[in-house]
């Protein structure tokens, strides 16, 4: 675990509303920490996610990344986000620019790059990705595993210190996941703090130093990824595991 | 013994073609065809409106309609955003002004510019400027719905991804949003301006000099001097070389959008 604190989350509540989706959540991350939140649908982890960067308003928490408290009113959110990489399930590539163009807009409206230097920004992050060549490219011609690589590589273009992944192989064929996971594990490796919403467990279970268990609202359970889904102490972790890893072979004494 | 579906249909059809063919010989017997050739088309009235119905009229529909459709267009893309703002006096303001210039006629829009508004401000425009304004007035609330649907149909996904980046919310509507949206509309963008370029020929009920006619006025103007509807005919056929490629242009995009990607399916869950 890593000493420093990137990503601190305090009392999180949110509500949509009448239904009360988290219910009181803490958790943090530590710098160069990879962090993946499991648990069943509608638990509340991409809300958890969104509620990271303020894509959705806290109904009542905190969240603290890079030491700027993102639920402060007089906080520049904007300023914030550009040290927040996010990567979304729908990909969500700028349809109208090409590969290009969709990693240097934000650098150079946002950060106020100039052109030749977003670009080489730009070109270094796509090959990272292995898509040196697709920079021409629009988005619709891309595969959905090349788009959400695209995605990763335009998050990273803003040099964030922070990285949400928001079930981002949930969209693709099942034989372009891998690549995807791939890049994941690459900027795991490279010490990029990350928190990934997934439902990879072979993944989390190789690439996250702590696994989160949402349900109902709640973290459940914490620990490290082989504590979480190899011996999970909760009977609640247990059947979502159980149903998870052998769907063909449910019953109510799972596990 | 009854007949099958299948050769009912067939006679049905052969009965049609028939009834078609007998139709058009009687017209063609009892037609006067001189009468008819010189009331519709007489070839030196024809020849005696060019070139001037080019180098006048047709310029001046084309310039009346450019200039309405690029006032029509700003104003649009202002009510269409003050239709989708937060501050409700802004939202109130664009329904009340576009339910009123949708529920009026056109023409009373080109009277008004024409009468009342040189009294009321003490402005007078020229006949480009009248066109325009007029044109523009009315067509920005059509324009303005266009371009809120629009907007609209952006899928949500676009302005998360700019906002994660860092974008404000003004600089995404900015670089991401209407973008996305001008695309999405250009068909029927395209169409509104086949509907400039028919309404310009309201112009022609204020007072126009020999230099300000468009192609209606101009049209008319001939036929009061040559009785035959040659000019109109004339006339419309003039509008037929903008409005037919135009309509031409809305399909191809239209097949061209409709035809692009579906977006991956976004995040269901809450």
């Amino acid at each position: 675990m890593g000493s420093e604190i990137a990503v601190e989350i305090t009392g999180l509540k949110k509500s949509f509303g009448s239904l009360e989706v988290l219910k009181g959540i803490d958790a943090r991350v530590g710098r160069g920490e990879v962090v993946c939140v499991i648990g069943p649908s509608g638990s509340g982890k991409s809300t958890l996610l969104r509620c990271v960067n303020l894509l959705e308003e806290p109904s009542a928490g905190r969240i603290v990344v890079d030491g700027v408290e993102l639920t402060d009113p007089d906080v520049d959110i904007d300023a914030a986000r550009t040290r927040i990489g996010m990567v979304f399930q729908g990909f969500n590539l700028f349809s109208h620019l090409n590969v290009l163009n969709n990693l240097t807009v934000a650098q150079r409206k946002v950060l106020k790059r100039d052109a030749k230097q977003a670009e080489g920004i730009a070109l270094r992050n796509l090959a990272r990705v292995g898509l040196s060549e697709k920079a021409d490219a629009m988005p619709a011609q891309l595969s959905g595993g090349q788009q959400q690589r695209v995605a990763i590589a335009r998050a990273l273009s803003m040099d964030p210190d922070v990285m949400l992944f928001d079930e981002p192989t949930s969209a693709l064929d099942p034989e372009l996941v891998g690549d995807v996971l791939g890049v994941m594990r690459q900027l795991a490796d490279e010490g990029m703090t990350m928190l990934v919403v997934t439902h990879e467990m072979q993944f989390a279970r190789e690439v996250a130093d702590r696994v989160l268990f949402m349900d109902g609202g709640y973290v459940v359970e914490e620990g490290p990824a082989e504590q979480v889904i190899g011996s999970p102490q909760h009977e609640r972790t247990r059947s979502f595991l159980a149903r998870v890893l052998n769907p063909t072979h449910q019953g109510p004494a799972a596990g | 013994m009854a007949m099958s579906k299948r050769r009912r249909a067939t006679l049905s059809r052969r009965a049609q073609y028939v009834l078609l063919i007998v139709v058009a010989l009687v017209l063609a017997f009892i037609a006067d065809w001189a009468e008819l050739r010189r009331s519709f088309f007489d070839v030196d009235t024809a020849r005696e409106m060019f070139p001037s119905i080019l180098t006048v009229a047709f310029k001046n529909t084309l310039l009346y309609t450019a200039f309405g459709f690029a006032i029509a267009l700003a104003l649009g893309l202002v009510l269409a955003l003050m239709k989708l703002s937060s501050v409700a006096p802004y939202r109130w303001l664009a329904t009340i002004y576009i339910e009123f210039f949708r529920g009026v006629p056109a023409l009373l829009v080109f009277i008004a510019i024409d009468t009342a508004v040189p009294l009321a401000f003490g402005i007078a425009f020229d006949t480009a400027s009248k066109a325009g304004v007029a044109l523009g007035l009315a067509g920005g609330a059509y324009i303005a719905e266009t371009i809120r649907a629009g907007i609209q149909a952006v899928p949500k996904g676009q302005v998360e991804a700019a906002r994660s980046l860092g974008m404000s919310p003004f600089r995404t509507t900015v670089t991401v949003v209407i973008p996305q949206a001008f695309r999405i509309v250009l068909p029927p963008l395209t169409n509104e301006l086949i509907l400039l370029t028919k309404d310009s020929s309201l112009i022609s009920v204020v007072g126009l000099t020999r230099a300000e006619y468009e192609l209606t006025k101009f049209g008319r103007e001939t036929l009061s001097q040559n009785p035959t509807l040659t000019p109109i005919l004339v006339a419309g056929l003039c509008y037929l070389i903008i409005t037919l490629p135009l309509g031409h242009l809305s399909r191809h995009l239209e097949r061209r959008t409709g035809g692009k990607k579906v977006k991956a399916p976004e995040s269901t869950e809450v």
